[in-house]
Protein backbone atom coordinates (compact mmCIF):
# COMPACT_ATOMS: atom_id res chain seq x y z
CA UNK A 1 0.00 0.00 0.00
CA UNK A 2 1.28 2.96 -1.10
CA UNK A 3 0.69 5.96 1.42
CA UNK A 4 0.18 9.37 -0.16
CA UNK A 5 0.03 12.77 1.72
CA UNK A 6 -1.75 15.52 0.26
CA UNK A 7 -1.96 19.02 1.61
CA UNK A 8 -5.49 20.28 2.18
CA UNK A 9 -6.78 23.23 -0.16
CA UNK A 10 -6.24 24.06 -3.99
CA UNK A 11 -3.05 22.38 -4.24
CA UNK A 12 -3.90 19.38 -2.70
CA UNK A 13 -6.79 19.04 -5.23
CA UNK A 14 -4.57 19.95 -8.38
CA UNK A 15 -2.28 17.30 -6.89
CA UNK A 16 -4.65 14.33 -6.71
CA UNK A 17 -5.84 15.45 -10.15
CA UNK A 18 -2.20 14.81 -10.95
CA UNK A 19 -2.50 11.25 -9.14
CA UNK A 20 -5.55 10.24 -10.64
CA UNK A 21 -4.17 10.76 -14.46
CA UNK A 22 -1.19 8.71 -13.31
CA UNK A 23 -3.47 5.67 -12.87
CA UNK A 24 -3.52 5.86 -9.32
CA UNK A 25 -7.21 7.01 -8.66
CA UNK A 26 -9.36 7.21 -5.44
CA UNK A 27 -13.25 8.07 -6.50
CA UNK A 28 -14.40 8.27 -2.90
CA UNK A 29 -11.90 11.47 -2.37
CA UNK A 30 -14.24 13.78 -4.26
CA UNK A 31 -17.28 12.84 -1.95
CA UNK A 32 -18.26 15.46 -0.04
CA UNK A 33 -17.25 13.95 3.66
CA UNK A 34 -15.33 15.07 6.34
CA UNK A 35 -13.03 12.09 6.05
CA UNK A 36 -9.41 12.54 6.03
CA UNK A 37 -7.94 9.28 4.99
CA UNK A 38 -9.42 7.87 1.51
CA UNK A 39 -8.25 4.08 -0.03
CA UNK A 40 -8.37 2.10 -3.28
CA UNK A 41 -8.05 -1.35 -2.26
CA UNK A 42 -8.13 -2.49 -5.91
CA UNK A 43 -4.94 -0.03 -6.72
CA UNK A 44 -3.04 -0.02 -3.20
CA UNK A 45 -3.02 3.69 -2.77
CA UNK A 46 -4.26 5.64 0.52
CA UNK A 47 -4.54 9.10 0.18
CA UNK A 48 -4.82 11.38 3.28
CA UNK A 49 -5.13 15.45 4.04
CA UNK A 50 -3.32 16.72 6.40
CA UNK A 51 -2.09 20.66 6.76
CA UNK A 52 0.28 21.48 4.29
CA UNK A 53 3.02 22.58 6.33
CA UNK A 54 3.06 19.34 8.14
CA UNK A 55 3.02 17.16 5.12
CA UNK A 56 7.09 17.17 5.57
CA UNK A 57 6.48 15.51 8.92
CA UNK A 58 4.39 12.58 7.73
CA UNK A 59 6.60 11.72 4.97
CA UNK A 60 10.13 12.53 7.08
CA UNK A 61 8.25 9.91 9.84
CA UNK A 62 7.22 7.49 7.38
CA UNK A 63 3.88 7.71 8.03
CA UNK A 64 3.46 8.78 4.19
CA UNK A 65 5.33 7.19 1.94
CA UNK A 66 5.45 10.15 -0.87
CA UNK A 67 3.49 13.83 -0.16
CA UNK A 68 3.53 16.66 -1.51
CA UNK A 69 4.86 19.85 0.42
CA UNK A 70 6.26 23.85 -0.93
CA UNK A 71 9.20 24.14 -1.11
CA UNK A 72 9.26 26.98 1.44
CA UNK A 73 8.23 24.54 4.43
CA UNK A 74 11.29 22.25 2.76
CA UNK A 75 13.48 24.73 3.32
CA UNK A 76 12.04 25.69 6.72
CA UNK A 77 11.83 22.22 8.66
CA UNK A 78 15.23 20.74 6.51
CA UNK A 79 13.36 17.04 6.89
CA UNK A 80 15.97 14.20 5.30
CA UNK A 81 13.87 13.33 2.69
CA UNK A 82 13.83 12.71 -0.96
CA UNK A 83 12.86 15.49 -3.28
CA UNK A 84 11.77 14.00 -6.37
CA UNK A 85 9.93 16.10 -8.69
CA UNK A 86 9.61 19.98 -8.60
CA UNK A 87 5.74 20.02 -9.82
CA UNK A 88 5.82 23.40 -11.14
CA UNK A 89 1.99 24.30 -8.77
CA UNK A 90 1.90 26.74 -6.14
CA UNK A 91 4.37 28.97 -7.44
CA UNK A 92 4.97 31.71 -5.31
CA UNK A 93 8.29 33.33 -3.98
CA UNK A 94 10.28 33.98 -1.02
CA UNK A 95 10.90 37.60 -0.24
CA UNK A 96 11.66 40.64 2.08
CA UNK A 97 8.94 42.90 2.27
CA UNK A 98 8.98 46.21 3.95
CA UNK A 99 6.69 49.97 4.01
CA UNK A 100 7.64 51.60 0.66
CA UNK A 101 9.26 54.48 2.67
CA UNK A 102 11.72 52.27 4.51
CA UNK A 103 15.35 52.07 3.46
CA UNK A 104 18.06 49.36 5.43
CA UNK A 105 21.04 51.72 5.88
CA UNK A 106 22.47 49.12 8.16
CA UNK A 107 23.20 51.55 11.05
CA UNK A 108 21.15 49.09 13.69
CA UNK A 109 20.08 45.43 14.15
CA UNK A 110 17.05 45.06 11.51
CA UNK A 111 13.94 43.52 13.36
CA UNK A 112 12.64 40.92 10.93
CA UNK A 113 8.83 39.62 11.36
CA UNK A 114 8.28 36.61 9.65
CA UNK A 115 6.36 32.83 9.89
CA UNK A 116 9.90 31.03 8.66
CA UNK A 117 12.61 31.83 11.01
CA UNK A 118 14.78 29.50 9.80
CA UNK A 119 14.69 30.68 6.35
CA UNK A 120 14.98 34.09 7.33
CA UNK A 121 17.79 33.39 9.17
CA UNK A 122 20.23 31.65 6.57
CA UNK A 123 19.21 34.29 4.58
CA UNK A 124 20.65 37.21 6.59
CA UNK A 125 23.08 34.86 7.43
CA UNK A 126 24.31 34.59 3.96
CA UNK A 127 24.56 38.50 3.47
CA UNK A 128 26.05 38.91 7.26
CA UNK A 129 23.56 41.02 8.45
CA UNK A 130 22.90 41.16 11.86
CA UNK A 131 19.22 40.98 12.63
CA UNK A 132 16.66 39.96 15.30
CA UNK A 133 13.68 37.57 14.35
CA UNK A 134 10.25 38.39 15.46
CA UNK A 135 8.22 34.60 15.06
CA UNK A 136 4.42 35.51 14.27
CA UNK A 137 2.19 32.99 13.32
CA UNK A 138 -0.23 35.45 11.02
CA UNK A 139 -0.66 38.34 10.11
CA UNK A 140 3.08 39.15 9.29
CA UNK A 141 2.22 42.30 7.07
CA UNK A 142 1.03 44.24 10.14
CA UNK A 143 4.24 43.66 12.01
CA UNK A 144 6.22 46.83 10.27
CA UNK A 145 2.87 48.98 10.03
CA UNK A 146 2.75 48.80 13.84
CA UNK A 147 6.37 49.19 14.44
CA UNK A 148 6.76 45.82 15.71
CA UNK A 149 9.54 44.92 12.66
CA UNK A 150 11.00 47.10 10.37
CA UNK A 151 10.57 44.44 7.63
CA UNK A 152 8.89 41.07 7.25
CA UNK A 153 10.28 37.58 5.53
CA UNK A 154 7.02 35.60 3.45
CA UNK A 155 5.58 34.45 1.00
CA UNK A 156 4.18 36.69 -1.64
CA UNK A 157 2.10 35.16 -4.44
CA UNK A 158 0.69 38.07 -6.29
CA UNK A 159 1.88 41.23 -4.18
CA UNK A 160 -2.21 42.30 -3.47
CA UNK A 161 -2.06 41.79 0.48
CA UNK A 162 1.48 43.89 0.28
CA UNK A 163 0.13 46.62 -1.41
CA UNK A 164 -3.19 46.79 -0.17
CA UNK A 165 -1.07 47.19 3.76
CA UNK A 166 1.20 49.61 2.02
CA UNK A 167 4.33 47.32 2.07
CA UNK A 168 6.15 46.64 -0.92
CA UNK A 169 8.95 43.43 -2.10
CA UNK A 170 12.51 44.74 -1.17
CA UNK A 171 14.06 41.79 -2.37
CA UNK A 172 13.46 38.64 -3.58
CA UNK A 173 15.28 35.32 -1.79
CA UNK A 174 13.99 32.84 -3.97
CA UNK A 175 11.20 31.31 -5.57
CA UNK A 176 8.65 28.78 -4.40
CA UNK A 177 6.84 26.16 -6.05
CA UNK A 178 5.24 22.53 -4.57
CA UNK A 179 7.59 19.57 -4.89
CA UNK A 180 7.09 15.69 -4.16
CA UNK A 181 8.59 14.46 -1.60
CA UNK A 182 9.68 10.34 -0.25
CA UNK A 183 10.43 8.87 2.44
CA UNK A 184 13.98 7.54 2.29
CA UNK A 185 13.41 4.32 3.68
CA UNK A 186 10.03 4.18 1.82
CA UNK A 187 11.89 4.66 -1.63
CA UNK A 188 14.22 1.58 -1.27
CA UNK A 189 11.25 -0.92 -0.36
CA UNK A 190 8.26 0.73 -2.45
CA UNK A 191 10.36 1.85 -5.16
CA UNK A 192 9.55 0.59 -7.92
CA UNK A 193 5.60 2.25 -7.60
CA UNK A 194 6.79 5.48 -6.24
CA UNK A 195 9.05 5.48 -9.77
CA UNK A 196 6.01 4.60 -11.74
CA UNK A 197 4.41 7.60 -9.82
CA UNK A 198 7.14 9.86 -10.35
CA UNK A 199 7.35 9.03 -14.09
CA UNK A 200 3.76 9.69 -14.67
CA UNK A 201 3.49 12.92 -13.07
CA UNK A 202 7.04 13.84 -14.07
CA UNK A 203 5.38 13.34 -18.20
CA UNK A 204 2.03 15.64 -16.80
CA UNK A 205 4.09 18.39 -15.66
CA UNK A 206 6.28 18.65 -18.86
CA UNK A 207 3.16 18.42 -21.30
CA UNK A 208 1.92 21.48 -19.26
CA UNK A 209 4.96 23.42 -19.77
CA UNK B 1 17.91 -20.05 29.39
CA UNK B 2 16.45 -17.11 28.30
CA UNK B 3 13.00 -17.46 26.38
CA UNK B 4 13.85 -15.78 22.56
CA UNK B 5 10.35 -14.11 22.45
CA UNK B 6 11.03 -12.48 25.70
CA UNK B 7 13.41 -10.53 24.10
CA UNK B 8 12.92 -7.33 22.50
CA UNK B 9 14.11 -6.88 18.96
CA UNK B 10 16.99 -4.35 19.75
CA UNK B 11 18.63 -7.11 23.43
CA UNK B 12 18.12 -9.63 20.61
CA UNK B 13 19.96 -7.81 18.40
CA UNK B 14 22.96 -7.41 20.47
CA UNK B 15 23.34 -11.13 21.15
CA UNK B 16 23.23 -11.82 17.99
CA UNK B 17 25.69 -9.41 16.21
CA UNK B 18 28.16 -10.12 19.19
CA UNK B 19 28.20 -13.64 18.15
CA UNK B 20 28.89 -12.56 14.60
CA UNK B 21 31.39 -9.98 15.13
CA UNK B 22 33.20 -12.53 17.44
CA UNK B 23 33.41 -15.03 14.59
CA UNK B 24 35.23 -12.34 12.13
CA UNK B 25 37.57 -11.61 14.42
CA UNK B 26 36.61 -8.63 15.86
CA UNK B 27 37.45 -8.27 19.63
CA UNK B 28 34.75 -7.01 22.32
CA UNK B 29 35.82 -3.03 23.35
CA UNK B 30 34.34 -1.78 26.73
CA UNK B 31 34.75 1.82 27.46
CA UNK B 32 33.79 4.29 30.12
CA UNK B 33 31.14 6.46 29.36
CA UNK B 34 33.56 9.09 29.64
CA UNK B 35 35.63 11.22 27.63
CA UNK B 36 37.51 14.05 28.36
CA UNK B 37 35.78 17.30 26.67
CA UNK B 38 38.69 18.84 24.60
CA UNK B 39 38.03 15.35 21.85
CA UNK B 40 35.19 15.98 20.61
CA UNK B 41 35.83 20.21 20.71
CA UNK B 42 38.52 19.65 18.52
CA UNK B 43 36.55 17.07 16.32
CA UNK B 44 33.53 18.62 16.61
CA UNK B 45 32.24 18.86 13.33
CA UNK B 46 32.41 14.64 12.83
CA UNK B 47 29.46 14.77 15.81
CA UNK B 48 25.67 15.04 14.57
CA UNK B 49 25.20 17.92 17.36
CA UNK B 50 28.10 19.90 18.74
CA UNK B 51 25.87 20.06 22.56
CA UNK B 52 27.63 18.14 24.43
CA UNK B 53 26.74 16.74 28.11
CA UNK B 54 29.65 18.10 29.84
CA UNK B 55 30.86 18.04 33.89
CA UNK B 56 33.67 18.40 36.41
CA UNK B 57 35.25 15.27 37.49
CA UNK B 58 36.95 15.04 40.48
CA UNK B 59 39.91 16.41 39.72
CA UNK B 60 38.61 19.37 37.78
CA UNK B 61 38.79 17.97 34.61
CA UNK B 62 36.42 19.27 32.03
CA UNK B 63 34.78 15.54 31.25
CA UNK B 64 31.43 14.58 28.64
CA UNK B 65 29.22 12.08 28.50
CA UNK B 66 30.37 10.13 25.40
CA UNK B 67 28.33 11.49 22.43
CA UNK B 68 30.03 8.98 19.63
CA UNK B 69 31.81 5.76 20.07
CA UNK B 70 34.30 6.32 16.94
CA UNK B 71 36.64 8.96 18.26
CA UNK B 72 37.28 6.93 21.42
CA UNK B 73 38.26 3.81 19.77
CA UNK B 74 40.37 5.77 17.22
CA UNK B 75 42.12 7.77 20.47
CA UNK B 76 43.23 4.48 21.81
CA UNK B 77 44.28 2.86 18.99
CA UNK B 78 48.07 2.73 17.33
CA UNK B 79 49.46 2.86 14.10
CA UNK B 80 52.01 -0.03 12.77
CA UNK B 81 52.54 -1.14 9.65
CA UNK B 82 50.75 -4.07 8.42
CA UNK B 83 48.70 -4.62 11.34
CA UNK B 84 44.56 -3.79 11.62
CA UNK B 85 42.75 -3.46 14.92
CA UNK B 86 39.74 -4.65 14.82
CA UNK B 87 37.23 -4.38 17.63
CA UNK B 88 33.06 -4.42 18.32
CA UNK B 89 31.25 -2.37 20.42
CA UNK B 90 28.13 -1.73 22.35
CA UNK B 91 27.36 0.88 23.91
CA UNK B 92 24.92 4.27 24.77
CA UNK B 93 25.93 7.57 23.48
CA UNK B 94 24.37 10.76 24.67
CA UNK B 95 22.73 13.23 21.83
CA UNK B 96 20.42 15.65 21.58
CA UNK B 97 17.47 14.10 19.62
CA UNK B 98 16.05 16.24 16.40
CA UNK B 99 12.70 16.09 17.41
CA UNK B 100 12.69 16.90 21.05
CA UNK B 101 15.72 18.83 20.86
CA UNK B 102 16.31 17.19 24.51
CA UNK B 103 19.46 15.03 25.71
CA UNK B 104 18.42 11.59 24.69
CA UNK B 105 20.36 8.13 25.69
CA UNK B 106 20.85 6.12 21.93
CA UNK B 107 22.00 2.23 21.90
CA UNK B 108 24.51 1.59 19.34
CA UNK B 109 26.28 -1.04 18.09
CA UNK B 110 28.80 -1.51 15.60
CA UNK B 111 32.20 -2.17 14.86
CA UNK B 112 35.75 -0.69 13.42
CA UNK B 113 38.95 -1.67 11.75
CA UNK B 114 41.70 0.43 11.97
CA UNK B 115 45.27 0.02 10.90
CA UNK B 116 46.96 -0.81 7.98
CA UNK B 117 43.44 -1.50 5.55
CA UNK B 118 42.83 -2.74 2.38
CA UNK B 119 39.70 -3.60 -0.20
CA UNK B 120 39.50 -6.85 1.82
CA UNK B 121 38.90 -5.04 5.20
CA UNK B 122 36.24 -3.02 3.15
CA UNK B 123 34.59 -5.96 1.84
CA UNK B 124 34.64 -7.13 5.33
CA UNK B 125 33.42 -4.63 6.64
CA UNK B 126 30.34 -4.17 4.11
CA UNK B 127 29.62 -8.05 4.69
CA UNK B 128 29.00 -7.59 8.31
CA UNK B 129 26.96 -4.81 7.53
CA UNK B 130 24.52 -6.83 5.43
CA UNK B 131 24.93 -9.52 7.74
CA UNK B 132 23.92 -7.19 10.54
CA UNK B 133 21.21 -6.03 8.64
CA UNK B 134 20.09 -10.10 8.13
CA UNK B 135 19.80 -11.07 11.63
CA UNK B 136 17.13 -8.36 12.29
CA UNK B 137 15.00 -8.52 9.74
CA UNK B 138 14.35 -10.43 6.32
CA UNK B 139 13.60 -7.25 4.68
CA UNK B 140 16.96 -4.85 4.66
CA UNK B 141 18.75 -2.96 1.87
CA UNK B 142 22.47 -1.33 2.13
CA UNK B 143 23.03 1.04 -0.40
CA UNK B 144 26.81 1.52 -0.77
CA UNK B 145 28.47 5.01 -2.72
CA UNK B 146 32.20 6.14 -2.88
CA UNK B 147 32.65 9.82 -2.48
CA UNK B 148 35.63 9.14 -4.75
CA UNK B 149 33.53 8.90 -7.86
CA UNK B 150 31.19 11.65 -6.38
CA UNK B 151 34.55 13.94 -6.37
CA UNK B 152 35.78 12.88 -9.53
CA UNK B 153 32.23 13.54 -11.46
CA UNK B 154 31.88 16.83 -9.87
CA UNK B 155 35.63 17.74 -9.86
CA UNK B 156 35.18 17.29 -14.12
CA UNK B 157 31.71 19.89 -13.58
CA UNK B 158 33.26 22.52 -11.18
CA UNK B 159 35.78 23.08 -8.46
CA UNK B 160 33.92 25.87 -7.35
CA UNK B 161 33.70 25.06 -3.56
CA UNK B 162 30.27 27.18 -2.95
CA UNK B 163 28.63 24.95 -5.80
CA UNK B 164 29.88 21.45 -4.51
CA UNK B 165 28.44 21.69 -1.36
CA UNK B 166 25.25 22.90 -2.86
CA UNK B 167 25.66 20.25 -5.40
CA UNK B 168 26.44 17.42 -2.76
CA UNK B 169 23.39 18.65 -0.62
CA UNK B 170 20.70 18.38 -3.58
CA UNK B 171 22.30 15.14 -4.48
CA UNK B 172 21.65 13.57 -1.23
CA UNK B 173 17.87 14.66 -1.64
CA UNK B 174 18.00 13.03 -4.95
CA UNK B 175 16.81 16.68 -6.12
CA UNK B 176 17.50 17.12 -10.43
CA UNK B 177 14.95 20.36 -10.18
CA UNK B 178 17.53 22.36 -8.31
CA UNK B 179 20.67 20.93 -9.38
CA UNK B 180 20.13 21.84 -13.25
CA UNK B 181 19.42 25.43 -11.38
CA UNK B 182 22.10 25.20 -9.71
CA UNK B 183 24.02 24.33 -12.85
CA UNK B 184 22.33 27.11 -14.82
CA UNK B 185 23.42 29.63 -12.05
CA UNK B 186 26.95 28.81 -12.31
CA UNK B 187 26.58 28.56 -15.93
CA UNK B 188 27.99 25.02 -16.37
CA UNK B 189 27.47 23.50 -19.90
CA UNK B 190 24.32 21.62 -20.58
CA UNK B 191 26.36 18.66 -21.84
CA UNK B 192 27.95 19.09 -18.02
CA UNK B 193 25.12 19.30 -16.58
CA UNK B 194 23.25 16.43 -18.50
CA UNK B 195 25.75 14.11 -17.03
CA UNK B 196 25.67 15.19 -13.69
CA UNK B 197 21.96 14.55 -13.48
CA UNK B 198 22.59 11.26 -14.97
CA UNK B 199 25.12 10.67 -12.40
CA UNK B 200 22.69 10.92 -9.82
CA UNK B 201 19.96 9.26 -11.50
CA UNK B 202 22.13 6.03 -11.58
CA UNK B 203 21.00 3.86 -8.41
CA UNK B 204 20.08 0.33 -7.77
CA UNK B 205 21.41 -2.84 -9.02
CA UNK B 206 24.96 -2.93 -8.97
CA UNK B 207 25.57 -4.46 -12.17
CA UNK B 208 22.87 -1.92 -14.05
CA UNK B 209 25.03 1.24 -12.42
CA UNK B 210 28.57 -0.03 -13.31
CA UNK B 211 27.78 0.01 -16.95
CA UNK B 212 25.94 3.56 -16.42
CA UNK B 213 28.90 4.57 -14.46
CA UNK B 214 31.73 3.92 -17.15
CA UNK B 215 30.28 6.14 -19.82
CA UNK B 216 30.00 8.79 -17.37
CA UNK B 217 33.25 9.55 -16.01
CA UNK B 218 36.97 8.23 -15.72
CA UNK B 219 38.10 7.34 -12.23
CA UNK B 220 40.04 4.57 -10.41
CA UNK B 221 37.23 4.27 -7.55
CA UNK B 222 35.56 2.88 -10.23
CA UNK B 223 37.65 -0.38 -10.32
CA UNK B 224 37.52 -0.58 -6.86
CA UNK B 225 33.75 -0.20 -6.78
CA UNK B 226 33.39 -3.34 -9.42
CA UNK B 227 35.86 -5.42 -7.52
CA UNK B 228 34.13 -4.88 -4.30
CA UNK B 229 30.76 -5.77 -6.65
CA UNK B 230 32.19 -8.85 -7.90
CA UNK B 231 33.14 -9.81 -4.31
CA UNK B 232 29.97 -9.37 -2.72
CA UNK B 233 28.06 -11.30 -5.88
CA UNK B 234 29.53 -14.14 -4.21
CA UNK B 235 27.84 -13.58 -0.90
CA UNK B 236 24.22 -14.33 0.91
CA UNK B 237 21.88 -11.31 0.48
CA UNK B 238 23.83 -9.97 -2.94
CA UNK B 239 20.65 -9.13 -3.62
CA UNK B 240 19.54 -6.45 -1.43
CA UNK B 241 22.89 -4.69 -1.76
CA UNK B 242 22.60 -2.15 -3.63
CA UNK B 243 24.29 1.10 -4.85
CA UNK B 244 23.39 4.83 -4.68
CA UNK B 245 25.36 7.70 -4.94
CA UNK B 246 23.11 9.57 -2.87
CA UNK B 247 24.50 8.53 0.12
CA UNK B 248 26.87 11.44 1.01
CA UNK B 249 28.39 11.21 4.35
CA UNK B 250 30.48 14.51 5.37
CA UNK B 251 33.24 14.63 3.27
CA UNK B 252 35.75 16.10 5.13
CA UNK B 253 35.93 12.54 7.46
CA UNK B 254 34.85 10.08 5.14
CA UNK B 255 36.32 9.54 1.90
CA UNK B 256 36.18 5.96 -0.22
CA UNK B 257 32.97 3.90 0.66
CA UNK B 258 30.09 4.74 2.74
CA UNK B 259 27.41 2.79 3.14
CA UNK B 260 23.76 3.02 4.53
CA UNK B 261 21.68 0.20 5.56
CA UNK B 262 17.68 0.36 5.91
CA UNK B 263 14.86 -1.77 7.60
CA UNK B 264 11.32 -2.03 6.22
CA UNK B 265 9.16 -0.68 8.64
CA UNK B 266 11.84 2.17 10.12
CA UNK B 267 11.64 5.17 8.95
CA UNK B 268 15.24 6.38 8.61
CA UNK B 269 18.60 4.77 7.63
CA UNK B 270 19.41 2.49 10.60
CA UNK B 271 23.07 1.44 9.66
CA UNK B 272 25.51 3.93 8.50
CA UNK B 273 29.25 3.49 7.99
CA UNK B 274 32.28 3.92 5.64
CA UNK B 275 35.96 4.52 5.50
CA UNK B 276 36.97 7.74 7.51
CA UNK B 277 40.81 8.15 7.05
CA UNK B 278 40.15 11.78 6.40
CA UNK B 279 39.03 11.87 9.81
CA UNK B 280 42.51 9.70 11.05
CA UNK B 281 44.26 11.95 9.16
CA UNK B 282 42.81 15.17 11.30
CA UNK B 283 43.46 13.90 14.12
CA UNK B 284 47.35 13.14 13.11
CA UNK B 285 46.89 9.42 12.45
CA UNK B 286 48.84 7.49 9.60
CA UNK B 287 46.11 4.53 9.44
CA UNK B 288 42.94 3.99 7.57
CA UNK B 289 39.67 2.86 9.05
CA UNK B 290 36.17 1.74 8.09
CA UNK B 291 33.30 0.77 10.32
CA UNK B 292 29.98 1.43 11.39
CA UNK B 293 27.40 1.77 13.58
CA UNK B 294 23.82 0.42 14.13
CA UNK B 295 21.10 2.11 15.96
CA UNK B 296 19.60 -0.07 17.97
CA UNK B 297 16.83 2.49 19.75
CA UNK B 298 15.25 2.75 16.17
CA UNK B 299 14.60 -1.10 16.18
CA UNK B 300 11.67 -0.10 18.80
CA UNK B 301 9.61 0.82 15.46
CA UNK B 302 9.36 -3.03 14.19
CA UNK B 303 6.06 -3.66 14.92
CA UNK B 304 5.21 -6.58 17.10
CA UNK B 305 2.09 -8.87 17.58
CA UNK B 306 0.59 -6.98 19.60
CA UNK B 307 -0.57 -8.60 23.12
CA UNK B 308 -4.00 -8.52 24.39
CA UNK B 309 -3.12 -8.82 27.89
CA UNK B 310 -0.33 -8.37 30.45
CA UNK B 311 -0.49 -11.41 32.02
CA UNK B 312 -2.21 -15.51 31.91
CA UNK B 313 -3.21 -15.51 34.74
CA UNK B 314 -4.12 -13.16 37.85
CA UNK B 315 -4.71 -14.82 41.08
CA UNK B 316 -6.36 -13.34 43.67
CA UNK B 317 -5.90 -14.32 47.42
CA UNK B 318 -6.78 -13.01 50.62
CA UNK B 319 -4.40 -11.49 53.63
CA UNK B 320 -5.17 -14.83 55.51
CA UNK B 321 -4.61 -17.29 53.16
CA UNK B 322 -2.02 -19.29 53.74
CA UNK B 323 1.40 -18.25 52.20
CA UNK B 324 2.99 -21.31 51.49
CA UNK B 325 -0.48 -22.56 49.75
CA UNK B 326 -0.12 -19.59 47.64
CA UNK B 327 3.66 -19.99 46.80
CA UNK B 328 2.52 -23.64 45.79
CA UNK B 329 0.12 -22.20 43.56
CA UNK B 330 2.27 -20.01 41.62
CA UNK B 331 4.37 -22.45 41.11
CA UNK B 332 2.17 -24.78 39.64
CA UNK B 333 0.44 -22.26 37.41
CA UNK B 334 3.93 -20.95 36.35
CA UNK B 335 5.44 -24.83 35.60
CA UNK B 336 2.25 -24.93 33.00
CA UNK B 337 3.81 -22.01 31.37
CA UNK B 338 1.47 -19.75 32.38
CA UNK B 339 2.34 -15.88 33.41
CA UNK B 340 1.07 -15.17 37.01
CA UNK B 341 0.50 -12.25 38.62
CA UNK B 342 -0.40 -12.50 42.16
CA UNK B 343 -2.66 -9.57 43.67
CA UNK B 344 -4.94 -8.95 46.56
CA UNK B 345 -7.33 -7.45 44.77
CA UNK B 346 -7.65 -6.44 41.04
CA UNK B 347 -4.85 -4.01 39.59
CA UNK B 348 -7.06 -1.08 37.58
CA UNK B 349 -4.44 -1.14 34.68
CA UNK B 350 -3.29 -5.31 34.51
CA UNK B 351 -4.83 -7.08 31.72
CA UNK B 352 -5.18 -10.32 32.89
CA UNK B 353 -6.46 -13.31 30.64
CA UNK B 354 -8.18 -15.72 33.57
CA UNK B 355 -9.26 -14.26 37.07
CA UNK B 356 -8.59 -17.31 39.46
CA UNK B 357 -9.23 -17.02 43.63
CA UNK B 358 -6.95 -19.25 45.58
Amino acid sequence: MLNVALPKGRLGEKVYAMFEAAGYPCPSIKENTRKLIFENEEKQVRYFWVKPSDVSIYVERGAADIGVAGKDILLEYEPDVYELLDLDLGKCRMAVAGPKNFYDDGEKTLKVATKFTNIAANYYNSIGRDIDIIKLNGSIEIAPILGLSDVIVDIVETGTTLKENDLEVKTDILPISARLIANKSSFKFKGEIIECVLKSIEEQVKKDD
Amino acid sequence: MIEEQILKSEEKAVFALRSLYKKYGYLPYKMSKFEEYELYIRNKDFLVSDRIITFNDTNGKLMALKPDVTLSIIKNSEDKKGEKQKVFYNENVYRVSKSTKNYKEIMQAGLECIGDIDLYDIFEAVKLAVNSLSLISDEFVLEISHLGILSAVLDDVCKDKLFQSQAIEFISQKNTHDLARLCENFEISTQKTDKLISFISTYGEREEVLKKLNCLCKSESIKELETLSAMLSKCEFSDKIIFDFSVVNDMSYYNGFVFKGFLSGICEGVLSGGQYDNLMQKMDRKSGAVGFALYLDLLEQLSKPKKDYDVDVLLIYKDSDDKQKLAQKVNELINQGLSVSAQKSVPEKLRYKQKVEL
